[in-house]
């Protein structure tokens, strides 16, 4: 067992923060390390806009009539809201900055096999925010993020060819990313460590960067060919001449369905780790849930037609797609399943993550088995374009991926900066943000179900409780979304000097430094055991609780 | 911080070996991806050729063959030299590399020029999809659609060559460099995988858009009892 007391090293030792200071250290950084950090500088940043236009949309919405925002400000406050968070947080999310971090650590690399290529990633990305808050300022765009034709092409009053662009650029660092990630599983584990003992957190990123190489250039193409719609009316897309709007629906939907999992497999991956950590236990059926991603991956590539049930797509088509969209609960299903039994008979330990690690299982279940309300073609006829869609995808997203997202960010944290987050203001915000959370997005199933629709600034009176609730709500999750954004930048200065593994967990992170040295071991690391291979019946040492 | 040394091993890599493969891999994911990128424009045409067959044979017999045809023996030339390349580079022969280097951007160049010959012609015929789009008097039929393809397609084609012809000049500045030898040659054979898979994309649509029109034409007519 490794050491669990927290005692500050007399001479610090150099590690990949203090091997060298100064901004040119950082720009031109080609550490997987450093490029992670200002991936997270950078999408804390993206959350606080995305959110400033959420909150927008809530206080609209606090009242039946439409008076806050006219109704043009409205639709592009909330495409703003979800071109922001789509793009630019949940996506780049987890891979980027915990992907970033840990995929060669956990692996036993010094780096990613394209270490130059991982800086570009991060340069072609901060161009993607660039453009994308210029088109904001310049007047926004008002076709919600889906960028629907002819809404997108013709009809639109907002700077879609420049947001297209910064679209089509975004997509290009997360195929960077994907093809690093990809390259690095295959070929830099260091000796022993197979493929079935890798940790699960990276079968989900392999799974996921799986997706991102096939599926994110679909949409590039996609993307240029509405801007060549909007700048030239070459007539791709538009009726007018014979082109298929719809076509443009199937081509965007190849993209951004798969896309959900980009956004949520790299989430599933922490949580596997949270879960056998703070439960001191080898996650349940290991190769299963390893393979569950890799279904996910390729059966997510089936079902985008769901998305387009009421499109006048064949019924034999939507038939088909529904049965598959059924199937690709399954492996979700199992994970959440495999997540529990793993908890069962374990020595739970509610620290912070592991807090944010259970909220996950529920928030997840809640989205997913609401997913499979909307596969349904029948009820979907029903629900399409309601509130319930809305709070759905949320429950999938913000209560799934930003979830375990903080869950990972509190894990990790003391490998990042060598430093502890004061563990009670964790759990603190945990319970904030799952009160929050539900109380936003609970009513906003009810809502829909009553027939609400989605993307209108104003509604029926009788409406109001529960929309009002929902804006309470959204309060609350704000609080509890700013309490970690202060107290994580506290802790870097004013927390408790970090040991090597506070946790007492398994993995190769915490064999090393923390936080790790620039090449992040000493030497190369050889494996000799399988991943989270904890002692049956183990319990966390007496000590290590104490955080 | 990523350090080379004198052999051309970068510092987070065990040997030259691993660091092939690493590129290697990483090359061809990259094709994937290309793939899929236009696989996207393959999958319009398609849709769109289904919905339009006469449209479509109507706009693809507009396209000049012979000129198809020059760029496409052109571009399987510039496929052998290319390997050529990658063949002396292996035998660290780096003088011959920087030769075929160069031939393989000049026949891309004069690939590039015949394609501005033939976009020229379609400019001058108000083949141009957009608001003057006009095909025998008629103004934005279906037929614009294959135009607005036609140019996606070969455009993204000819983008791709551009950049294809800015790695050859990097080819041959690392050639004149004597930087090629046979252990570590990697970098110019993965810009020749790049090279061959252009070339591959031209393969495909020089039959789809410039062939299978006549094709279906002369079906067309053979059914019809001839023009």
């Amino acid at each position: 067992m490794s050491s669990t007391v927290a005692t500050p090293a007399a001479e610090p030792r150099t590690n990949y923060l203090n091997v060298d200071y100064g901004w040119k250290s950082w720009v031109f950084s080609t550490d997987h390390k450093r490029i992670a950090i200002m991936y997270l500088i950078t999408i804390a940043f993206m959350i606080l806009v995305g959110g400033s236009f959420a909150i927008l949309v809530r206080l609209e919405l606090a009242t039946p009539a439409g008076d806050l925002l006219q109704s043009e400000t409205y639709n592009k406050i909330f495409t703003m809201h979800g071109v922001v968070m789509v793009f630019f947080f949940l996506i780049p999310g987890v891979p980027a900055v915990l992907g970033n971090f840990l995929v060669p650590i956990m692996i036993g690399a010094k780096d990613l096999a394209f270490p130059k290529i991982n800086l570009l990633s991060y340069y072609v990305f901060l161009v993607g925010i660039l453009l994308t808050l210029t088109a904001a300022a310049m007047g926004g765009i008002d076709t919600g993020w889906t960028f629907y034709t002819p809404y997108s092409s013709t009809y639109s009053n907002g700077q879609v060819a420049l947001a297209a662009v910064a679209v089509f650029i975004t997509g290009f660092s997360s195929i960077l990313t994907g093809l690093n990630f990809v390259v690095t599983i295959h070929k830099m584990r260091a000796p022993g460590m197979t493929w079935f003992r890798m940790p699960l957190f990276i079968w989900a990123h392999y799974a996921t960067s799986l997706i991102i190489l096939l599926s994110t250039p679909v949409v590039a193409i996609t993307i240029v060919l509405v801007a060549l719609e909007r700048l030239f009316h070459v007539g791709v897309f538009d009726p007018t001449y014979g082109g298929d709007p719809v076509l443009f629906q199937h081509m965007f939907w190849f993209y951004s369905h798969p896309a959900v999992y980009i956004m949520i497999l790299p989430a599933m991956g922490v949580i596997s780790e949270l879960i056998s950590a703070f439960s001191k236990k080898r996650v349940f059926g290991y190769p299963v849930v390893a393979f569950s991603s890799l279904a996910i991956a390729v059966i997510g590539f089936f079902v985008w037609g769901h998305h387009m049930f009421v499109t006048g797509q064949s019924t034999y088509a939507g038939v088909v797609f529904s049965v598959i969209t059924m199937l690709v609960a399954v492996p979700s299903a199992i994970k959440v399943f495999n997540w529990v039994s793993t908890m069962y008979k374990g020595d739970v330990w509610m620290t912070t993550p592991m807090c944010f690690a259970i909220a996950f299982i529920g928030l997840f279940t809640v989205g997913g088995l609401t997913g499979i309300f909307l596969g349904t073609m029948g009820l979907d006829i029903h629900m399409h374009d309601t509130y319930f869609v809305v709070a759905h995808f949320h429950y999938v997203m913000v209560g799934g991926m930003v979830t375990a997202f903080w869950g990972g960010l509190h894990f990790w944290w003391p490998k990042m900066f060598g430093r502890m987050y004061p563990e009670n203001m964790g759990r603190v915000s945990a319970a904030i943000i799952f009160i929050g959370f539900n109380m936003t997005f609970f009513p906003q199933f009810i809502l829909g179900y009553m027939g609400m629709p989605r993307r209108y600034h104003f509604y029926p009176e009788e409406w109001q409780v529960l929309n009002l609730l929902s804006t309470a709500g959204a309060t609350l999750l704000g609080i509890g979304y700013l309490l970690p954004m202060v107290y994580l930048p506290w802790s870097l200065k004013f927390g408790k000097v970090a040991s090597k593994n506070p946790w007492g967990a398994k993995g190769l992170e915490w064999e090393t430094d923390s936080p790790p040295t620039t090449f992040n071991f000493d030497k190369v690391p050889v494996v000799t055991e399988e991943a989270y291979a904890y002692p049956e019946g183990a319990r966390h040492q007496p000590e290590a609780k104490v955080v | 911080m990523s350090s080379v040394d004198a052999t051309g091993l970068a510092h987070h890599f065990e040997d030259l070996e691993q660091q092939r493969e690493a590129a290697t891999l990483g090359m061809w994911a990259f094709l994937v991806t290309e793939i899929m990128f236009f696989g996207g424009l393959f999958g319009a045409y398609v849709v769109y050729r289904t919905m339009y067959p006469e449209a479509w044979d109507n706009a693809s017999n507009q396209l000049d063959v012979f000129l198809g045809a020059v760029n496409t023996t052109v571009l399987i030339g510039s496929s052998l030299t290319m390997a050529l390349a990658v063949r002396c580079a292996a035998k660290g022969n780096n003088k011959q590399v920087a030769g075929f280097t160069f031939l393989t951007l000049l026949l891309g160049l004069v690939f590039l020029g015949v394609k501005v010959i033939e976009y020229k012609h379609k400019w001058d015929h108000h083949l141009m999809p957009g608001p003057h789009f006009e095909l025998n008097g008629v103004v934005g039929g279906h037929e614009q659609i294959f135009f607005a393809l036609y140019f996606a397609m070969t455009g993204m084609h000819a983008f791709h060559m551009i950049i294809g012809a800015g790695l050859m000049l990097w080819v041959i500045i690392k050639a004149l460099r004597n930087d090629y030898t046979p252990q570590n040659h990697t970098h110019v054979e993965m810009i020749g995988l790049y090279w061959h898979f252009v070339d591959i994309v031209w393969i495909f649509l020089f039959p789809l858009l410039y062939l299978l029109g006549k094709h279906g034409h002369d079906i067309a007519g053979a059914a019809t009892g001839g023009h």
